[in-house]
């Protein structure tokens, strides 16, 4: 903190010195008003939550609810917002976010509890854990199976960690093979050169959806960790969070949540668990 | 920014071994990749420069492969690509069973990329000499071999140490490719320490501060190697 007086006092004295605005904003809106763009970081390959599709435009479940937050940013501001879209993974999504960067991430990002020291999240949007996937033939069906085998695991994500804790848990000797991303983890699979890949079970079923041999692979096991995702915001920063929440809660209760969800999950075939029902009817609060 | 600095985390027993460890496969990706790019260099670098028509055709396709392909491509064809074109059962032996693949790959990897920026200086190192002493040499009887044995090679290699010492710190750099494919080096360990704590500026910095001390400290042997290796009256007076 000590670094940061000096920026502080800085940014206190640019205060005192600008003229004060209409409604007085800070943060995040404060920022949004002055430059009149919303900055959302997204992922470039968490299908169907946050992709580039064939004219590399990002797309996706947790794109579509970005934009009714971004809607209602707009119509807090009275004015119209251009969007700017920057790229992030798993290793830059939180640093961006705490640097500034981006106003609002959206992805296939879990929230959890160390992650809210740095970020903040808004309601849950969908949920999921992490599986394995393997080759059919395989002969895998849990993590209890993975002994002398070799697995592929994603650097940076909660799955990673799941994973590891599991193979401790059951003092198994499983080679792992740390690879950068979704696709480097499918490529492994497919050349054969690790038995398992494990993610969010979600994922492994775009994954495997996309593979050119959809059939040769299966996700086994039960759910090794519980991964809610949420769009993430600013930490401290509760008017901006606010009207993320209220924009979400607005698309909950209305029951516009089925008409997106179904758009991007039919297509997959998977259908709303109980879980998420819940989750959706726990946060579509009256206004 | 609002972000909460955390000095005691790169301290902390678990997060400090990492560092290590990370700074471990550092020194030995580079210092490996290192000798594997100073043996194929100088071979190739030589080669460029020789009379034979083939040789040195060969050694130019070589320069020009292996320093036009980016090192991350180059890194990631040697990992997911090459156990797919050789034979099966070889194939099969260098993803599951080859012993520490990531750490071989990256070395192999790595030390022919910085193997044809070597043979570039070692190319321009016997070129520098000039055509005089080469021909004074042939004047004399020498035959080609000698030629570079006793006037070339000893006077091309004392005039490259300075350039030479760029590529050296530079293949401490490109070491970090080498989280690409899975080896755990400094900078992967580092992104590790970012991801279990979000304390991520502090664990970068870490590995900033650790990179350039290598840096100065290969720039200091490199400077006393400067000193004893300098020709007296040649070109290279610092």
């Amino acid at each position: 903190m000590e670094l940061l007086k000096p920026a502080a006092a800085l940014a206190f004295a640019l205060a005192l010195a600008a003229p004060a605005s209409a409604q007085d904003r800070t943060g995040t809106l404060a920022k949004i008003d002055a430059s009149g763009e919303i900055v959302i970081g997204h992922r470039e390959s968490s299908v169907p939550f946050a992709y580039l599709d064939e004219n590399q435009k990002p797309v996706g479940y947790s794109i579509d609810l970005c934009m009714k937050v971004v809607d209602a940013v707009s119509a807090e501001l009275g004015k119209e917002l251009s969007v700017k879209y920057v790229p992030v993974n798993p290793k830059t999504r939180i640093a961006l976010m705490a640097n500034g960067t981006i106003d609002l991430e959206c992805g296939s990002t879990t929230n959890n509890l160390t992650r809210q020291e740095q970020v903040e999240y808004l309601p849950t949007t969908f949920i999921t854990g992490t599986k394995l996937m393997v080759r059919k033939d395989s002969g895998i069906s849990s993590v209890a199976d993975l002994d002398g085998k070799a697995v592929a695991l994603a650097q940076g994500t909660t799955n990673e960690r799941a994973v590891k804790a599991a193979i401790k848990e059951l003092g198994l000797d499983v080679k792992v093979l740390p690879v950068r991303d979704h696709a480097e983890g499918m490529l492994s699979l497919e050349t054969d050169r690790v038995d398992v890949y494990a993610t969010d079970h979600i994922l492994l079923f775009g994954l495997i959806a996309k593979s050119k041999t959809p059939d040769a692979f299966a996700v086994v096991g039960d759910f090794l960790s519980f991964d809610p995702y949420a769009l993430m915001v600013r930490r401290d920063d509760s008017a901006f969070e606010l009207i993320g929440k209220k924009a979400l809660a607005e698309v909950f209760r209305s029951g516009e949540i089925n008409g997106i969800y179904a758009k991007w999950f039919d297509p997959l075939d998977v259908a709303q668990t109980d879980l998420l029902k819940a989750a959706f009817q726990l946060n579509a609060l009256p206004e | 920014m609002n972000y909460n600095w955390n000095w005691g985390v790169l301290f902390e027993e678990e997060y400090l071994g990492w560092l290590i460890s990370g700074l471990g496969w550092t020194f030995a990706v580079a210092l490996a990749a290192w000798v594997l790019a100073l043996a194929v260099g100088v071979l190739v670098g030589v080669g460029r420069t020789l009379p034979s028509r083939p040789v040195a055709a060969l050694c130019t396709t070589y320069v020009e492969l292996f320093r036009n392909v980016p090192l991350l491509v180059q890194l990631f064809l040697w990992y997911f690509v090459m156990p797919e074109i050789v034979p099966d059962d070889l194939g099969r032996w260098m993803k599951r069973d080859m012993p520490n693949p990531e750490y071989v790959t990256a070395v192999i990897g790595l030390g022919l990329y910085t193997a044809s920026r070597v043979a570039e200086q070692v190319r321009a190192g016997i070129n520098a000499v000039g055509p005089g002493l080469t021909s004074a040499a042939y004047a004399n009887g020498f035959s080609t071999a000698q030629t570079y044995r006793y006037v070339l090679l000893p006077i091309s290699f004392r005039l490259i140490v300075p350039p030479m010492t760029s590529e050296f710190l530079t293949i401490f750099k490109n070491s970090s490719l080498a989280l690409t494919i899975g080896l755990l080096e400094l900078t992967a360990q580092s992104q590790q320490i970012a991801e279990y704590t979000f304390q991520g500026f502090e664990a970068f910095t870490a590995a900033t501060v650790i990179y350039v001390v290598i840096a100065l400290g290969a720039t200091v042997i490199a400077q006393t190697l400067e000193k004893y290796t300098r020709i007296p009256g040649f070109v290279g007076k610092g």
